[in-house]
């Protein structure tokens, strides 16, 4: 049995907990052992990304030090991931850290990508009798190189109807800090993004990344519109059993 | 905040709720797209082209020193003449002062953003003499009096329909709305100012070293009459578009065809090697090269930062870039906009008062994907945060909030106790009807969005609920 330790990151933690909740729960039905480290908090990106460099470091140093006893480390964000897979060693470049990091790096997925090619698991036997259209969230796609995982998981999905908006793969502007720095930048992004989503004829929108869900649903519900957020994970972690209603939003 | 941070939050939350212009640009932007999709599949390898393109620039910024040199040589060996211009101002006073040695009243001009970037028209035109730009383009946003829209495509912004008007106001007597007749408009404006011109000024798109030539690309044949039918040709550029060997050009000639506009290869390339020797008929007397630095030497001694140098101006990170469909090319403020001019200008005009650039984006990478000599540009704009954060040229309050945010992310108890105060604090404020109002602690957010429901538990207490202490 794989032993994994979840990546809660600090806004799902404080959030979004039920995400994390169908995380563990879906990680559990295929078969692996699910660990959380209550020391973990958060990794830094916020302020890497903003620039603070310094109070990044030591996060990621602590980050690095709680998950070094982990076999493998799953996050339900693709953000999350890329911070540590694909920034850690530019931040800890030089620091005596920076070997452990690089080791962890390859031991920390991303949760549709650990299943499909860690756990080799596409259809979970999940239940989700909807419409459902993946946004392609932009460190999954484009720092993780992610694309086929969630889409094939989706197909996996009893009664679940796949489809493609036609700007699947573009930003839908949360961007971290972004989104209270130059709100008005990033909801007219989020309002492109979620025209999108509703000419796609999508009951829900769903994705690899919470933030984008965060931002999509705030934008979605202030337009009114009939489209609802749900993450990926909690889409896995509906069965036949819990009937058809659903969203994690609601 | 400083003047430029405040003008640029004010034209870009104007143009981020200008629907039209979005439509516009949009438009302009899938046709792009589809093209380019086109292009891309000509190539056998476009990945391995672009590594290839990689490679070639970065040879030639490793050796920038030597590359220049070469092509100064080779440049006075046929009579032209180089002028190495450290600022703007040196390249300006250069052109005007020879402009002025030799009599010269109207100039024609090629598509250059170095011109735009050292503000040649405005020296010109305080000397007394006539400027014309005479790419299509260029043509128009020079008679709307603004800066181009877009590097490659500068009058992107604007539908057949508005510059109909402009011409009908402009140019008097011209009722039609057709693109085709209006081109013949422009045209034949174009064509007396061209026989009069006494001096042509054109961009490079490439310096090439070992044959001292500059190269240029349009689609409109409009540098080759700049650079062929006035006594003097003057070319700007910038000491970053030095290349090695004229045989680099056969790929990077297509691939900036193809990543600037999707075409095989622009419809003309020229090289241009100095001025009329004796044996030829026709062209110019005098070939001025101006090598413009303007603070690239200082990204030059930059390794981290130096691939920025990389950068062949083919505009695909801006077409890429939803921050740019979003708000458009002016709201910048800036000659440079989009991705590479977020991370370019900081470094050409300060970092004190164009850092907030490098902060409007999402990182969403879709820049770097697109990037034909594969700069990483939102390393850059990371990069360029941290150089801000360095410099101490955040405000105070940030500064002391992330310190805190630190203290609290450090330990896990305060982890927990921060955010259940947090929530605690949101829930207390919308039960006290504070939310939506000007006394709303997350009104930068729910100004243009909902709030998500907060959660009674975090996700800590429910595992503790349900699997006992880790
Ligand atoms: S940074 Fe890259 S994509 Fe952007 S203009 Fe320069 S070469 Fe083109």
């Amino acid at each position: 049995m794989k032993e994994v330790a979840l990546f809660i990151p600090c806004f799902v933690d404080q959030l979004l907990p039920e995400i994390g909740m169908d995380m563990a729960r879906v990680l559990q039905r295929a078969g692996c052992a699910v660990n959380f480290f209550e020391e973990q908090t958060c990794c830094g990106q916020p302020a890497f990304n903003s620039g603070y460099w310094q109070d990044a470091r030591p996060l990621a140093e602590r980050f690095v030090r709680v998950f070094s006893r982990a076999e493998a480390v799953v996050c339900p964000s693709g953000s999350c991931t890329a911070m540590v897979r694909r920034f850690y060693p530019d931040l800890l470049a030089g620091t005596p850290a920076a070997e452990e990091a690089k080791r962890l790096a390859e031991r920390v997925f991303e949760f549709s990508e650990f299943l499909v090619n860690v756990a080799g698991v596409t259809d979970i036997g999940a239940s989700f009798p909807h419409r459902v259209t993946y946004h392609d969230a932009c460190h999954t796609l484009r720092e993780l190189g992610i694309r086929e995982e969630p889409r094939r998981l989706l197909r996996g999905v009893r009664g679940l109807t796949l489809v493609e908006m036609a700007n699947a793969e573009e930003c839908c502007g949360f961007g971290g800090t972004f989104s209270t720095k130059f709100p008005m930048i990033s909801a007219a992004m989020g309002e492109t993004k979620a025209a999108g989503a509703e000419r796609a004829g999508a009951e829900y929108v769903t994705s690899t990344d919470p933030s984008c869900l965060l931002q999509l649903d705030g934008i979605l519900r202030r337009r009114k519109s009939q489209v609802r957020t749900i993450h990926l994970a909690s889409i896995l972690a509906r069965t036949e059993a819990d009937g058809t209603n659903s969203g994690n939003q609601e | 905040m400083n003047a430029a941070a405040e003008a640029f939050l004010r034209e870009a939350a104007a143009t981020a709720a200008n629907g039209e212009l979005h439509q516009i640009v949009r438009k302009g932007v899938e046709h792009y797209d589809a093209a380019v999709e086109r292009g891309r599949a000509r190539f056998l390898d476009w990945e391995a082209a672009r590594q290839r393109c990689r490679k070639i620039k970065r040879e030639a910024i490793d050796r920038l020193d030597l590359y220049l040199e070469e092509f100064e040589r080779r440049v006075n060996e046929r009579g032209g003449h180089v002028f190495w211009a450290e600022t703007a101002e040196d390249a300006c006073r250069y052109v005007t002062d020879l402009a002025a040695r030799a009599g010269v009243r109207t100039v024609v001009k090629s598509k250059s953003m170095v011109s735009e970037e050292i503000r040649l028209n405005a020296a010109l035109e305080t000397r007394g003499i006539k400027v014309w730009e005479t790419d299509l383009g260029e043509f128009i946003v020079q008679l709307r009096e603004e800066p181009p829209f877009h590097i490659v495509t500068p009058a992107m912004h604007l539908t057949r329909r508005q510059i109909a008007a402009l011409f009908r106001e402009k140019l008097g007597g011209v009722q039609t709305e057709d693109p085709q007749e209006l081109t013949a408009v422009a045209r034949r404006e174009l064509r007396r100012a061209f026989f009069s011109a006494e001096m042509g000024v054109t961009g490079a798109n490439f310096l090439v070293a070992d044959s001292g030539a500059i190269a240029i690309t349009t689609n409109e044949g409009n540098a080759r009459l700049c650079s062929s039918l006035p006594r003097i040709h003057v070319a700007i550029a910038g000491i970053e578009k030095v290349i090695p060997r004229a045989e680099d050009l056969a790929l990077l000639w297509p691939v900036l065809a193809t990543a600037g506009t999707g075409q095989a290869i622009t419809c003309y390339n020229t090289l241009v090697t100095g001025p009329r020797t004796a044996s030829e008929p026709d062209g110019p007397e005098e070939f001025h090269v101006v090598l413009l630095d303007n603070g690239r030497s200082r990204l030059l001694a930059d390794p981290e930062q130096r691939e920025v140098l990389h950068c062949i101006r083919c505009g695909a990170c801006l077409n890429a870039c939803p921050v740019f469909r979003t708000i458009g090319g002016h709201a910048y403020g800036t000659i440079y906009s989009g991705p590479i001019g977020s991370v370019l200008t900081p470094h050409l005009r300060g970092l004190a008062e164009f850092q907030h650039l490098s902060f409007a984006s999402s990182l969403c990478g879709a820049c770097a994907v697109v990037c034909p000599v594969k700069i990483d540009l939102p390393r850059h704009l990371l990069q360029n945060r941290r150089n801000a954060i360095a410099a101490g040229l955040r405000p105070a309050q940030e500064r002391t909030g992330f310190r805190l945010w630190r203290w609290a992310m450090e330990n896990d108890r305060r982890f927990t106790m921060f955010g259940w105060a947090a929530r605690f604090g949101w829930k207390m404020a919308r039960r006290a009807g504070l939310a939506g109002t000007a006394l709303d602690p997350a009104r930068r957010w729910t100004k243009a969005r909902e709030m998500p429901e907060i959660p009674r538990h975090s996700f800590r207490a429910l595992w503790r609920k349900t699997h006992g202490a880790g």
